[in-house]
C-alpha cells in the first residue's frame, strides 16, 4: 500500500472500505428483493395487478373506506371495503374488531379471496397512523385519502 | 483525542460531568413523567393509551443512539487500537440492550389493545428484534473468548457489521408496508404530533439521554478499574516467590 505510511492509516482504509461495501451490498440486496417480498401486506391495487388466486392466503392492508362498514344480522359478521385510493377490496370478517378499528383508518387483515372476489378475513388488526393529537382538533388533511405513497402511486397508475 | 486516552484524565472528566448529568436526569425525568402522565391530553384515537408512547419512543431512539456509540467506539478500537474505545463499547452494550428490550416490551403492551396483537413480523418490529440480538451477541462474544484482545476485536467487528441494521430500522416503515406507524417526529415535513404531546416526549427523551450519560460514565469508570485489577493480578502472579 503505497502512500499509506503507518499501520493505523492502512487499518483506517481497510476497515472503512469493508464497512462501506458491506452496507452498500446489504442495501442493494434489500432493494433487489423488492418492496413487496419484505412488506407485511398487499394493498388492493397490488391484489388486482397480481391476480391473486382464490383461496390463497395473504395479508391485505389499506384504509377502511368511509361509509362502507356494515354489520350483518348475526351481530358478529362485519363487511367493509379496504381501499388504497387506487382500488377497492370488499372484506368480510367474523369476530371481534380491535379498539382502533374505524372507518377512514388503516387495517391489516389476514385471509383469502373467495369465488365472488370477497376477501374472507380470519384476523383484523388496526393500523395506527402517525398523527398524535388531542380529541376535537383537526388533522392535517381531513377527509383526504392519506395513503403513504398516494400521489406517486396514483401518477404511475394513471400513466401505466 | 489522545488526552482522553489517559484513564486518569478520563476519570477526572467523568467525575466533573457526573453530578451535572445526574441532576439533569432527575429534573428532566420528574418534569417528563409529570407532563406525560398528568398534564398532557389523551389522543383523539388512542385515548389514554397514548401515554405508553412517552416511555416507548425515547427508548427506541436511545436503542439506536447507544448502538451508534458502540459502533463508533468499535471503529476507533479497530483502527487506532485505542484502549479506552474498547472499554466504551463494553460499557455501552448492556445499556443499549435494556433500551431495546424496553422499547420492544412497551410496544407489545401498547400493540395488544391498539392493533389487536402483541407482535407481527413486519419490517420495523423484526429489525428492532435483530438489534436486541446484536447487543446480546456483542456481549456474548466478549464472554466467549478468554483473551481480552481477541474478544474485543471479534466483538468490535460484530458491532460494525450490525451498523447496517440502523438505517433499516429507521426506514423500514417507509420502504415496506408495516403494521408499525411511520415516523411522527423525525420527518422531513415536520412533526405530525401535537405540541402538547411533543413537549413531554422531548422532556422524556432528554431524561433518557441524561440517564445514558450517567450510567455510561459510571460503567466506564468500572471498566477502567476492572482493567487495572486484571493487570495488577497478572503482575502479582508473575512476581517471584517470597517477593512480599
Amino acid at each position: 500500500m503505497a502512500g499509506l505510511k503507518t499501520r493505523k492509516q492502512q487499518r483506517l482504509v481497510v476497515v472503512s472500505i469493508a464497512l462501506t461495501s458491506l452496507i452498500g451490498a446489504t442495501l442493494l440486496i434489500l432493494f433487489a428483493l423488492g418492496g413487496e417480498s419484505l412488506s407485511l401486506f398487499l394493498q388492493p391495487s397490488d391484489v388486482q395487478k397480481r391476480n391473486v388466486a382464490v383461496g390463497q392466503n395473504f395479508r391485505l392492508g389499506g384504509l377502511v373506506e368511509t361509509g362502507s362498514f356494515s354489520r350483518l344480522d348475526d351481530g358478529l359478521t362485519f363487511r367493509f371495503t379496504v381501499t388504497d385510493c387506487l382500488a377497492n377490496q370488499p372484506v368480510e370478517f367474523t369476530g371481534i374488531l380491535p379498539d382502533l378499528f374505524r372507518e377512514g383508518q388503516g387495517v391489516v387483515t389476514e385471509g383469502a379471496l373467495n369465488e365472488s372476489g370477497v376477501f374472507m378475513a380470519s384476523t383484523v388488526l388496526a393500523k395506527h397512523d402517525e398523527n398524535y393529537r388531542p380529541p376535537g382538533t383537526m388533522p392535517k388533511e381531513e377527509g383526504q385519502c392519506s395513503h403513504p405513497d398516494d400521489q406517486a402511486a396514483a401518477a404511475s397508475y394513471a400513466e401505466g | 483525542m489522545h488526552r482522553f486516552a489517559n484513564p486518569a484524565q478520563f476519570n477526572r472528566l467523568a467525575d466533573a460531568i457526573l453530578p451535572w448529568a445526574t441532576g439533569a436526569f432527575v429534573l428532566l425525568l420528574g418534569a417528563g413523567l409529570y407532563y406525560a402522565f398528568f398534564d398532557s391530553p389523551p389522543d383523539y384515537q388512542q385515548g389514554e393509551s397514548v401515554r405508553v408512547m412517552y416511555i416507548h419512543v425515547p427508548a427506541a431512539w436511545m436503542a439506536m443512539f447507544t448502538y451508534m456509540v458502540m459502533a463508533v467506539a468499535s471503529f476507533t478500537a479497530l483502527v487506532w487500537r485505542h484502549p479506552l474505545a474498547l472499554l466504551a463499547g463494553r460499557a455501552a452494550a448492556p445499556i443499549g440492550a435494556v433500551f431495546t428490550a424496553l422499547a420492544l416490551i412497551t410496544g407489545m403492551l401498547w400493540g395488544k389493545p391498539m392493533w389487536g396483537t402483541y407482535w407481527v413480523w413486519d419490517g420495523r418490529l423484526t429489525s428492532v428484534l435483530v438489534l436486541l440480538f446484536l447487543y446480546l451477541g456483542y456481549m456474548a462474544l466478549w464472554q466467549a473468548i478468554d483473551e481480552e484482545e481477541k474478544a474485543g476485536r471479534a466483538a468490535s467487528i460484530l458491532a460494525l457489521v450490525g451498523v447496517v441494521n440502523i438505517p433499516i430500522i429507521k426506514f423500514s416503515v417507509d420502504w415496506w408496508s408495516t403494521l408499525h406507524q411511520p415516523a411522527s417526529v423525525m420527518r422531513l415535513d415536520g412533526p405530525t404530533i401535537d405540541g402538547s404531546m411533543l413537549m413531554p416526549l422531548l422532556l422524556m427523551a432528554g431524561a433518557y439521554q441524561a440517564y445514558f450519560a450517567v450510567v455510561f460514565l459510571w460503567r466506564m469508570k468500572l471498566e477502567i478499574n476492572r482493567r487495572k485489577l486484571a493487570v495488577a493480578r497478572q503482575v502479582s502472579m508473575h512476581a517471584p516467590v517470597g517477593a512480599e
